[in-house]
């Protein structure tokens, strides 16, 4: 034990004395999420609309102050005909125009029925369905608010309806996606790369030809990555917490014990890449281009697997930050507990019993 | 040559890779004490010869002792008495000297205050004071090589193994280190060195000369240099290198 202990204190030596690393372990998820969380997100604010009003009635005033109101728009142009329409659009700095109908309000109290149109500058659809989607979701407010005062039908606009995210946050999508490919990426390529180090310095021979056990020294390599990597999820979690309101909507307790799991999943597969590599550079190499791309492009951390073609669909399969990715938002937005989550426990467990016997079996090899 | 017990005692040793076979029936003894060359060329069977000896690797057949401990069923035993060395020197760079010696200390089971004695003990007799707390990096070579042989050395092993020990390290330097090993063996320690300096081969009591997996020549310098009637331990090597 007291030799164990001194390869622990060893390994953090390693670990803090290297304190680029160290910056970059801890600065790169703080500068990813105010990333993601700000600028790269897929909320729009102050987004830049014109509005052609027919009546210009009460009602019709009202619903454009709504929308107005709302802080996702901002009014350039007030259009009088439907002819300027279009040269609004080239100009190029407008998002969509809101064209309400002849005699609004009054079709509303004869009818209960009125119609709003939304043209929408389509060359960057992204941008185009957000927000028109904002819009559907103010109209349906207004018409609440209405049914509410003049308690009388009033024409049902198609309602949309975002479940669990009804501000359709990004950030929500974020936090759980950074923690799970920095959860990975740390684990993996760290522990690669500590372990390729001793075997290119030399020293992994001296650790062997001493009394320490192989599985000794393997634990004593891996843990402080453990215990960095939980700090890590724990830091990022919190940051979501405070700067983007991101809550944990199921047990804290399961959403930590699922991370860990992970952890240990990711270190075997960091295990399992030094165990075919001797040298630095190659370990960072098998990390960066096995682990991280597919790891952000097919998780579903920014890409829905559902629409990519069924060769990615599969190959997604493998990939353990999809299934990790589907419990972490699940226990931290729909607050899903164990029992509907085994299936993709289940998976974990499997991948961490598969490397960690490939790594065992080489190293036998090896020995022999 | 203090005493004549063995402390290494190998019969009939074969590793086999497959069908290559890296050692073959190689059959010696080393003597407690003593300073043991194991020369051959690159490739020779040398580095598997060690690691048997080590309890790194186990032999496909033969008979290996090691401290009196059998390389099969007892290599724990064995690794506790054995201290290794090898050519990369093995410290850890960005710790500093003290840090690696308690490091290595510690993976044998020493105790603090014994850690402690033997590191301050070292860095006197090594000079190493003023750098007692910079990293390993910034010392010179031949300032890592002589640290590395402490730090073989901290659990004060029976038998010490030198994997090329003095590998780029300047004659001055070679010389010094080779006062070391002197020291060492005077206090009783075996030592397995392994060199292609053939001036070195000759600071060796014994020496055995590997080629093509076989031991082609064991005795002194000065007999090797009698029975392959030739100048130097180098004319010696060219021989037997020749030959095979």
């Amino acid at each position: 034990m007291k030799q164990f202990i001194g390869l622990l204190r060893k390994e953090f030596y390693h670990i803090f004395r290297d304190y680029r690393t160290l910056l970059i372990l801890f600065g790169m998820p703080v500068v990813q999420l105010l990333i993601f969380g700000f600028a790269l997100t897929n909320d729009i604010k102050n987004a830049p609309i014109a509005i052609l009003d027919h009546s210009k009635d009460e009602l019709s005033r009202q619903l454009t102050q709504k929308i107005l109101s709302s802080g996702y728009f901002i009014l350039v142009e007030n259009l009088e005909s439907e002819d300027a329409i279009e040269a609004s659009f080239k100009k190029g700095n407008i998002k969509q125009v809101l064209i309400l109908e002849q005699g609004f309000a009054s079709k509303i109290e004869r009818d209960g029925s009125a119609s709003l149109q939304i043209l929408a500058d389509a060359s960057d659809p992204n941008i185009a369905r957000i927000l028109t989607n904002y819009i559907m979701g103010i109209v349906n407010d207004f018409q609440n608010e209405l049914m509410k005062d003049t308690k009388l039908p009033v024409e049902i606009t198609p309602e949309v309806k975002m479940l669990y995210n009804t501000e359709l946050k990004s950030v929500f999508m974020f936090v759980p996606g950074v923690i799970t490919v920095l959860l990975l990426l740390i684990s993996a390529m760290m522990t690669s790369i500590s372990i390729a180090r001793e075997k290119e310095m030399g020293t992994m021979e001296v650790l062997l030809v001493s009394p320490l056990r192989p599985i000794q020294i393997i634990i004593g390599k891996v843990l402080p990555y453990v215990i960095l990597a939980f700090t890590l999820a724990v830091v990022i979690l919190l940051l979501g917490y405070f700067v983007f309101d991101v809550p944990v909507r199921g047990s804290v307790v399961l959403l930590l014990v699922y991370s860990i799991i992970y952890i240990v999943l990711a270190l075997s597969l960091g295990i399992f890449i030094s165990s075919v590599v001797n040298s630095q550079q190659v370990a960072m190499l098998i990390s960066m281009a096995a682990l991280m791309l597919p790891t952000i492009m097919l998780s579903g951390f920014i890409f829905p697997v559902e629409n990519m073609p069924w060769p990615l669909q599969w190959m997604s399969y493998i990939i353990p930050a999809k299934w990790f990715i589907i419990i972490i938002r699940g226990v931290m937005l729909k607050a899903i507990g164990v029992g509907l989550l085994w299936k993709e426990t289940l998976i974990l467990f499997v991948m961490i019993a598969f490397f960690i016997g490939l790594s065992v079996k080489k190293f036998k090899i090896r020995l022999e | 040559m203090k005493n004549q017990k063995n402390i290494i005692e190998v019969e009939g040793l074969w590793k086999k890779f497959g069908s290559f076979a890296a050692n073959k029936d190689l059959t010696f003894q080393v003597k407690a004490g003593e300073i043991f060359g194991f020369l051959g060329a690159n490739g020779a069977g040398k580095t598997t010869a060690i690691k048997i000896l080590c309890g790194l690797w186990k032999p496909t057949s033969g008979k290996v002792k090691v401290s009196g401990f059998d390389v099969y069923t007892e290599t724990n035993k064995i690794k506790t008495n054995i201290g290794y060395m090898s050519q990369k020197f093995s410290l850890y760079e960005d710790l500093t000297p003290v840090e690696n010696i308690r490091f290595y200390g510690g993976i044998y089971g020493l105790g603090k205050k014994v850690i402690r004695d033997r590191t301050e003990e070292a860095l006197q007799n090594l000079k190493l004071e003023n750098v007692a707390n910079s990293p390993v990096k910034s010392l010179p070579l031949g300032w890592k090589q002589k640290l590395s042989f402490t730090v073989a050395m901290v659990h004060k092993p029976k038998i010490v193994f030198l994997d090329e020990p003095t590998g780029g390290v300047d004659p001055i330097t070679r010389r010094q280190f080779w006062n070391m090993i002197y020291e060492a063996a005077n206090r009783g320690v075996t030592i397995f060195v392994t060199t292609h300096y053939m001036d070195e081969a000759e600071y060796c009591d014994r020496v055995s000369i590997m080629a093509d997996g076989e031991i082609k020549a064991l005795d002194t310098p000065a007999n090797l240099k009698l029975q392959f009637n030739a100048e130097t331990m180098n004319d010696v090597f060219l021989k037997l290198a020749r030959n095979g």
